[in-house]
């Protein structure tokens, strides 16, 4: 499990966030791809050929790993900024 | 989607891209520098998110202070910043596609500076697509812009000096360390001595986050690898072993470790897809990290006009990138008229100076993350590769016996590198596996590149922002 740390910054806003249906309490600056990382959520979508699990790899929006839905959208969750109320549906990507 | 011009366009904020811009708009070219983060700095200089609120200490951090320095120069040009821009694909005459947050744009440009930097290289290894198991510039991205620590018990693995800084970031950020595997011995560092000491500044960081690891106590094994990885209950169970003097496995002497996130890089590969669209010639250069743009000492392409700067065009690290970013700045300058020969030769001469003595470091550090052709001994025939498309090395064993000469037809018979990634994770692996076949990486040749260069939803390049939008359920696959 990703683990918050504090080395040069502290977290400030929280929010909340909707991982499916369930609450999952973030800080405004994390990504999606941390918030879920650090409540456990590695495996995050099965490749499309084989079905094996997968999770972030490249966290800079090159390798697509991460790609789940966010409000509707495949997403990549690495890039993607944490905002209150926002929906996310794991195992959903293609 | 809405057009815009400028005099040059710079591709990425790193410090390549952030050199030429400033130093092409100090010349009074109206310079536009794109890139994909919200923050300028590229993935070396990540920052803390405007969000959070920053503690005194992280004045102590070079690499804060050093991109906060070169943010603030960046600010205080007449560069025009364009964050969070995709670029999804460009044109000769230039032409550059972007998708901003407020929809798609079209940017027009006499000249054009690709300074896309590289992607890093993971060979693979029975369980590297486990969840868990992140790259060690993912992990550098994790600690440096989200103060995030990729596990509680960490095993950093790989070669190069990111798996030391990987190892120390998680140290300082209250992490654990279990292991440090570093596939050169101590004959790969003493032979890059000499050029590492010619940056003693940097060649003591280093040698403090050594020392800081052992302090920890932290198991330092040079010359060792990952054979596999599992998940095992709660975490993950990593095997390891020795590697010969050319990084091939030597059997015996295995050892278990558990872990619950695993770090693991084997060096950084030029990212050539834009060049390669825009045909520029590319030559294979191993030291350098791969296959790299042809260009001459004034950073010109044999393209009119396209320019290219730092680590794409060979792996020297941030502050060659920097400075040669600024020489490409000042040679499109002079060549769209805006500077003459003198003010050119007065400017650049300092550049260059410092230039040579700043690219040794870089390149010593190169070569230990240059891939060694034994290292893929670890990929056994069930391993997958190529990870969109689920290929594995079986598979492109097989097409290269059943005749395929070079990568595009190994692409084209197994689906290697056809997915969503664009095979920018397992290219430079599946060429050298392609290598092995055919007698080398010139004859494997690359993947010819195509945009879109990033996935992108049709929707957002045809529809007005903030339109109602027929967005199709996605398919569930749990």
């Amino acid at each position: 499990m990703w683990r918050r740390g504090a080395e040069a910054a502290e977290r400030v806003n929280s929010v909340t966030i909707e991982v499916d249906g369930g609450p999952l309490i973030a800080f405004a600056g994390e990504t999606v791809a941390t918030a879920l990382g650090v409540a456990g959520h590695l495996h995050l979508r099965n490749s499309p050929r084989l079905g094996h699990p997968r999770g972030v790899l490249c966290l800079m929006g090159s390798c697509q790993e991460c790609v789940i839905t966010i409000d509707g959208r495949q997403t990549l969750a690495c890039l993607e900024p944490v905002r209150d109320g926002m929906q996310i549906v794991l195992f959903s990507s293609l | 989607m809405t057009d815009f011009r400028a005099d040059t366009l710079v591709l990425g904020a790193g410090p390549a891209g952030i050199g030429a811009a400033t130093m092409a708009a100090s010349c009074g070219i109206d310079a536009v520098l794109l890139d994909e983060a919200a923050i300028a700095g590229g993935q070396i200089y990540r920052t803390i998110p405007e969000e959070f609120r920053r503690i005194k200490d992280s004045e102590a951090n070079p690499d804060l202070r050093s991109g906060d320095a070169l943010r603030a120069e960046l600010a205080r040009s007449r560069v025009r910043v364009l964050p969070q821009r995709r670029i999804w694909s460009v044109a000769h005459g230039f032409r550059v596609y972007a998708l901003g947050p407020s929809g798609p744009e079209t940017w027009h440009a006499p000249t054009l500076v690709v300074a896309l930097g590289t992607t890093e290289r993971i060979v693979p290894f029975p369980g590297w697509t486990t969840p868990g198991v992140i790259g060690l510039a993912a992990a550098t991205v994790l600690l440096k812009a989200q103060q995030t620590l990729p596990g509680e018990r960490v095993l950093v693995s790989g070669c190069g000096p990111l798996v030391y800084a990987v190892a120390y970031g998680v140290l300082k950020a209250g992490g654990n360390v279990v292991a440090v595997l570093d596939l050169s011995g101590l004959t790969g560092w003493l032979s890059a001595a000499p050029r590492l000491a010619s940056r003693p500044t940097l060649a003591w960081r280093g040698l403090s986050w050594i020392r800081a690891i052992r302090a920890a106590g932290v198991p330092v094994l040079l010359q060792h690898a990952i054979r596999s990885v599992e998940p095992h209950e709660d975490g993950l169970a990593v095997v390891i072993g020795p590697v010969d003097g050319d990084r091939r496995p030597l059997s015996g002497s295995e050892r278990r470790f558990h872990a619950d996130g695993v770090a693991v890089g084997h060096g950084l590969v030029p990212a050539t897809d834009v060049t390669r669209v825009l045909g520029v010639e590319h030559s294979f250069e191993p030291a350098a990290g791969g296959w790299v743009p042809r260009h001459d000492l004034k950073q010109r392409t044999e393209v009119p006009g396209l320019y290219v700067a730092g680590d794409g065009t060979g792996i020297e690290g941030a502050d060659p990138a920097l400075l040669k970013g600024q020489i490409a700045g000042l040679t499109l300058a002079h060549d769209l008229g805006h500077i003459d020969g003198n003010a050119y030769r007065g400017r650049a001469a300092p550049i260059v100076r410092r230039l040579r003595h700043a690219a040794r470091f870089g390149q010593a550090n190169a070569r230990l993350m240059a891939l060694q052709l034994g290292q893929l001994e670890t990929i056994t025939p069930e391993t997958v590769v190529c990870r969109c498309e689920d290929v594995s090395r079986a598979e492109i064993d097989a097409a290269l016996a059943a005749g395929a000469r070079e990568v595009n037809e190994v692409k084209a018979w197994t689906r290697c590198g056809m997915g969503p990634c664009q095979g920018r994770v397992c290219g430079d692996v599946i060429a050298s596996l392609v290598g092995l076949h055919v007698g080398g990486r010139e004859r494997a040749g690359a993947w010819t590149s195509r945009p879109p260069f990033r996935p992108l939803h049709l929707n957002d390049l045809f529809t007005v922002p903030g339109a109602r939008v027929l967005d199709p359920a996605p398919a569930a696959r749990p």
